[in-house]
């Protein structure tokens, strides 16, 4: 009955509910804690702050993202803050582990919005002078101007959009900036905030091949710091790019040549000292990107702004299953709706067990530790990975073929595997899917519908 | 010339079905004219006295006395053409005229009910229609029995000639003597029917009689002075083509003294009446109440309803001799009227006329649903539509890839076309059709085998149970004589086709200066998938063709597997001839390599014969896929396509360690679309 009558508890005391829930935390029955997740899941989480505006298109960009009209600097900023703080009081975190900056083109926002946003965080959470805060950086003259305040601000470390070192290449993605502006924000940027500065590239460019993409991946790791993320360009519906692809008037290279890109950028990166970490990222003297591999590993994350997606059990008003959750995206409807309710969350989607647990999965399998045992037991405390996956026969073929890991550790790809995740994924989905459900049929057979978890919304 | 003295007696019950009020109206208004009530089974609820004719010669209102017509006063005759030569416009003047239906503008193949028949403009479906006609201050009885054009219905037409004493061959002015012109001319020459060739549709800019007489005289060997000129369509002449049904075919040879002896040509099923048998008397009377039996079956039966069709029932007290008609005699299930079925009288039994052999099935090609859940349905579907059509023969199947469904029978190809055309149209049933076979035969060898099948020579219409080689001393393949009639100027080019499909040449005249007829003989395998298709357009589709069945022939045939990295694929099993083996087994491979998708490691595409491999296609591996970037805000996107993957996924047939999904099989499997 217990498990019934606390989350309706939760709303009626929600003033004092930090307190409550706190204390309160190990009666939590097995179904809640199982749902939920772990105390150590639902009292922290990392920030991630949406910048909506960029100063132009680039062909092939879809983000959510808009060439702002006149400046609301004053409005974002207010907004930005409201939002924050609304969603820190519904979510309850006590902490917060990271926070980012992201875009649209943040670099576009004044130093001061970073300052007043995070003066919010601190306000409502604890945020640790240690925990990471990440701006994403366009390396325009503009932009390099202003790193030294963003740090003032409190931003600690920058991911810099560099994307190409060829001018010609920059021009077709349509990016405002030259690689030699690039160079220089990176140098700025060191010197800044050293050891904690990240550069974003792109490869299987327009008529891109793989012995360019050799040498110009040489020439970054020349005055790159210890962090690189790796991204294939892929065309987006809806792209100028897509059209000109389409057209005929660019080519894209073949599949076979970006996978030999990829391939190569391993090897290179490896020999330079730069561990994969994940899919696309490459880190050396553990300069790992703290709130990118939160995501990973399952973590809530709550999202701020226009088109922000969150991940977070909405505590604050008695909630216990964690949310898929999403902003509205147009900035003007955002604007507007934050300022008459103080969020613009426009959907918000409970997320069973199973789909938590896919995600985590799905998530997981991306870093090149994969999940662990203790990672899994988590989300899953009753279902270890050897249950769920090492029937499989499909699992078993990856395990043979070498492809996939199951051991001690816990399930990973293999350096090969790691290429070809999404190959694997929906094979360990439709594993986990068979081994959930039967799961709960035979929990249904043992103890009728007592397991099941009453909604408290 | 007068027309019939019951002319415009009966508008089509459709008609007055729909249209009950406008109708009543009328016959107000008309209160003086010729229009006479039909007691039609949805008037009944409708005041009878309003529509009491004032024509006098006609009192009794309800039928029209048969007796009338003596069977020297009785014409049975059919129409046979080409496809669109104009055989279903003749047959709404004809009816006209004869007062079978109104004259208006909206008559248009009034014969032909069902959409497929209309949207293709052919009949599919014989149908008859009794009609009244004066000639020389005399009633004649003629009754039309509209006739499927093409031969893969030639059972149908067989049937309805059976019944016949003589043709209307229609031929195009402009187009002239095609394919099936030529078929149907043979069916009816060999019937010994008399023929009356008649060239339509002179009123064409480019119509050429001329030619068209020279083309008869010179293929048909019939003096060119028999042929009648005629614009079905502006209805020019065609009081002509009355006239020589008269004057031209014989009476059917058939005496009312006799014991009553009919032969069913044909059956239609009515869910309310059951069964509706078509009828031509041969000998006798026959009334309602008469108690009947069924030669076949020896089941008795008491005749509830019988009439003429003028093309709709119209119900008559009394069938006599010569003449054709249609009876309700409360039989349940269409196998109750075997057509061919002689019926008589209970107590004055005769013996059986010769009827028909039953129609083989030539064409096979596997139905399944599109998806399982639709499979009750389309079972329902299925039998609804063989329960009028009885040429189709049904058997259940089941494929691991395509799950269950059936493997139907078909006369020929365009019987399987019109087929799957009305089992959406009709049914609205959305089906996967696999690429059609034809039955083989094997001679076995083995003594065992003899005795386990019970016969010497067993037909394989699923190529996994194909026999193997070493327990066969030969093995047979259905073959088929093709027509071909073109222009000239493509003969080179029609022989280079021909010969790639094994065709062997019979014949070749020219039958005017610029046109040539073909006769090849062809497997029938050769030419069921895409032979017209290509035939059609390397003629810019001037070339006609039509063939008939022409018995089996030995021939060199193999089982041809399709391997996935090794492991064979049942499915996929083909019987092809040797020589044949690889062009065919590349081109499945080929299919195959586009449909599967791309897997983790590399798989090997082949077709092979025993344990040699005649063909290959790699699919390369997968050397990268995974998503570049997966952040917070992607997940929702990412986790979408990859349930939709899983998903796909579980529905995936594993053959070894191949994933292939249902596309892949439907892709290799099906008929290409045209």
């Amino acid at each position: 009955m217990i498990k019934h009558t606390l989350p309706a508890a939760r709303r009626a005391f929600s003033p004092g509910l930090r307190c409550f829930s706190e204390a309160s935390g190990g009666e939590i029955s097995e179904d809640v804690f199982e749902r939920a997740g772990h105390p150590r899941l639902t009292k922290q989480a990392s920030l991630y702050v949406h910048w909506p505006y960029c100063l132009r298109r680039c062909s092939y960009c879809n983000f959510n993202k808009y060439i702002r009209r006149e400046n609301n600097d004053h409005m974002m900023t207010e907004c930005l803050q409201r939002e924050t703080e609304t969603l820190l009081q519904l979510s309850q975190v006590s902490c917060i582990t990271s926070v980012f900056f992201g875009g649209g083109t943040p670099s576009l926002a004044h130093p001061s919005t970073i300052a007043a946003v995070l003066e919010s965080v601190s306000r409502r959470a604890y945020l640790s002078d240690k925990a990471e805060v990440t701006l994403e950086v366009n390396p325009t003259p503009v932009g390099k101007s202003k790193l030294e305040d963003y740090c003032r601000a409190g931003v600690n470390r920058f991911s810099i959009g560099v994307q190409s070192l060829q001018d010609g290449d920059l021009k077709i993605l349509g990016r405002d900036h030259s690689s030699h502006q690039a160079l220089q924000t990176v140098e700025e940027a060191r010197r800044l905030c050293p050891g904690r500065v990240s550069v974003d590239v792109m490869f299987g460019r327009p008529k891109q091949s793989a012995e360019s993409w050799e040498n110009e991946l040489s020439e970054l790791l020349r005055v790159c710091d210890d962090h690189v993320s790796l991204y294939q360009l892929t065309l987006e519906r809806g792209t100028q790019l897509f059209k000109q692809v389409l057209g005929g008037e660019v080519t894209m290279p073949a599949e076979d040549v970006t996978a030999e890109m990829y391939q190569c950028a391993r090897r290179i990166l490896h020999q330079h000292g730069f561990l994969q970490y994940e899919v696309s990222n490459f880190a050396r003297h553990k300069a790992v990107s703290h709130h990118n591999t939160s995501y990973w590993k399952g973590r809530q994350y709550i999202g701020v702004g226009p088109g922000a997606h969150g991940r977070f059990v909405p505590r604050g008003e008695g909630g216990v299953v964690r949310e898929a959750r999403t902003q509205t995206l147009e900035p003007d409807v955002w604007i507007r709706e934050v300022q008459q309710r103080g969020h613009g969350t426009r959907r918000r989607i409970q997320l069973s067990h199973l789909e938590l647990l896919e995600e985590v999965l799905v998530m997981g399998m991306r870093m090149s530790k994969g999940i662990n045992h203790k990672h899994w037991e988590l989300f899953s405390p009753q279902l270890g990975l050897h249950e769920v996956f090492g029937i499989s026969n499909d699992v078993q073929e990856l395990l043979q073929s070498g492809q996939l890991i199951l051991d001690d550790r816990g399930l990973r790809c293999s350096w090969d595997g790691l290429a070809l995740l999404d190959s694997i994924l929906p094979a360990l989905l439709v594993m986990l899917e068979r081994q959930i459900s039967q799961r709960l049929q035979m929990d249904h057979h043992a103890d009728g519908q007592t397991k099941r978890i009453s909604n408290p919304q | 010339m007068s027309f019939s003295l019951v002319k415009r007696w009966c508008e089509t019950p459709l008609m007055r079905r729909v249209l009950q009020f406008k109708v009543y109206r009328r016959k107000i208004q008309s209160y003086n004219m010729t229009y006479t009530l039909l007691r039609h089974r949805w008037m009944k609820r409708l005041p009878t006295a309003v529509f009491s004719s004032s024509f006098s010669t006609q009192t009794d209102k309800d039928t029209i006395d048969l007796s009338k017509f003596p069977v020297d006063r009785v014409r049975n005759f059919c129409i046979i053409a080409h496809i669109d030569h104009g055989k279903s416009t003749l047959a709404d003047r004809l009816l006209e005229m004869t007062g079978a239906i109104a004259t208006t503008d909206k008559n248009k193949q009034v014969l032909d009910k069902l959409q497929v028949e209309r949207e293709r403009g052919i009949t599919v479906k014989a149908q008859t229609a009794s009609l009244i006609y004066s000639h020389q201050g005399q009633q004649y009885l003629l009754n039309l029995i509209d006739t499927p054009g093409h031969v893969d219905f030639s059972y149908e037409v067989s049937r309805s000639i059976s019944a016949c004493q003589g043709v209307l061959l229609i031929v195009d002015a402009n187009q002239g003597i095609q394919a099936q012109t030529v078929a149907n001319f043979y069916l009816a020459f060999e019937a010994q029917l008399a023929i009356i060739p008649v060239i339509n549709k002179i009123d064409l800019k480019n119509a050429d009689p001329e030619r068209v007489e020279t083309q008869i005289e010179k293929v048909f060997d019939i003096p060119r002075e028999e042929c009648i000129r005629i614009s079905a369509k502006l209805g020019t002449n065609v009081d002509k083509v009355l006239q020589a049904v008269v004057d031209r075919i014989p009476a059917p040879v058939a005496s009312t003294d006799e014991p009553f002896k009919a032969l069913v040509f044909d059956s239609n099923f009515d869910h309310y009446r059951g069964v509706v048998a078509n009828i031509a008397v041969f000998g006798g009377r026959v009334k309602k109440g008469d108690r009947i039996v069924s030669a076949y079956l020896g089941k008795t039966y008491e005749v509830n309803e019988l009439g003429l069709l003028r093309p709709h029932e119209h119900p008559t007290q009394k069938l006599f001799a010569g003449q054709v008609g249609y009876i309700i005699a409360g039989m349940k299930d269409v196998k109750e009227a075997q057509i061919g079925d002689t019926l008589y009288l209970q107590e004055q039994p005769v013996e059986a006329l010769p009827g028909f052999k039953p129609a083989k099935a030539m064409v096979f090609a596997g139905m399944y649903p599109m998806d399982q859940s639709e499979y009750p349905g389309l079972r329902s579907a299925i039998e609804r539509l063989t329960l009028n059509d009885s040429s189709v023969t049904v058997q259940r199947d089941s494929s691991m890839a395509l799950g269950a469904g059936w493997r139907l029978g078909f006369l020929g190809l365009l019987h399987m076309e019109v087929f799957n055309q009305r089992l959406e149209q009709e049914y609205n049933a959305s089906v996967i059709v696999t690429a059609p076979t034809v039955p083989y035969k094997a001679v076995l060898s083995s003594p065992k085998l003899i005795k386990e099948h019970g016969s010497e020579e067993i037909t394989i219409v699923n190529p996994a149970q194909f026999p193997d080689r070493s327990v066969v001393s030969e093995y047979l393949e259905p073959m088929v004589l093709g027509t071909i009639l073109s222009p000239d100027t493509y003969t080179g080019k029609i022989m280079t086709l021909c010969l790639n499909r094994r065709g062997i040449q019979k014949n070749m005249v020219y039958i005017d200066d610029q046109r040539v007829m073909m006769k090849y003989l062809f497997p029938l395998n050769e030419i069921v998938v895409d032979f017209y298709d290509l035939l059609k357009s390397l003629s810019s589709g001037y070339a006609s063709f039509d063939y008939e069945n022409a018995g089996y022939q030995a021939a060199d045939l193999i089982k041809m597997n399709i391997l996935l990295n090794g492991q064979p694929v049942e499915e996929l099993i083909t019987i092809v001839h040797r020589g044949r083996a690889y062009s065919a087994g590349k081109a499945m491979c080929e299919r195959l390599k586009d449909s599967i998708p791309r897997q983790m490691f590399e798989v090997a595409v082949q077709a092979s014969i025993g344990s040699k491999v005649i063909a290959r296609e790699t699919i390369k591996a997968y050397r990268k896929n995974v998503l570049a970037k997966c952040y917070g805000g992607d997940i929702t996107r990412k986790m979408k396509l990859l349930k939709k993957q899983a998903e796909g996924k579980k529905k995936m047939r594993r053959i070894g360690n191949v994933e292939v999904p249902k596309d892949a099989f439907i892709n290799v499997l099906k008929r290409k679309d045209k």
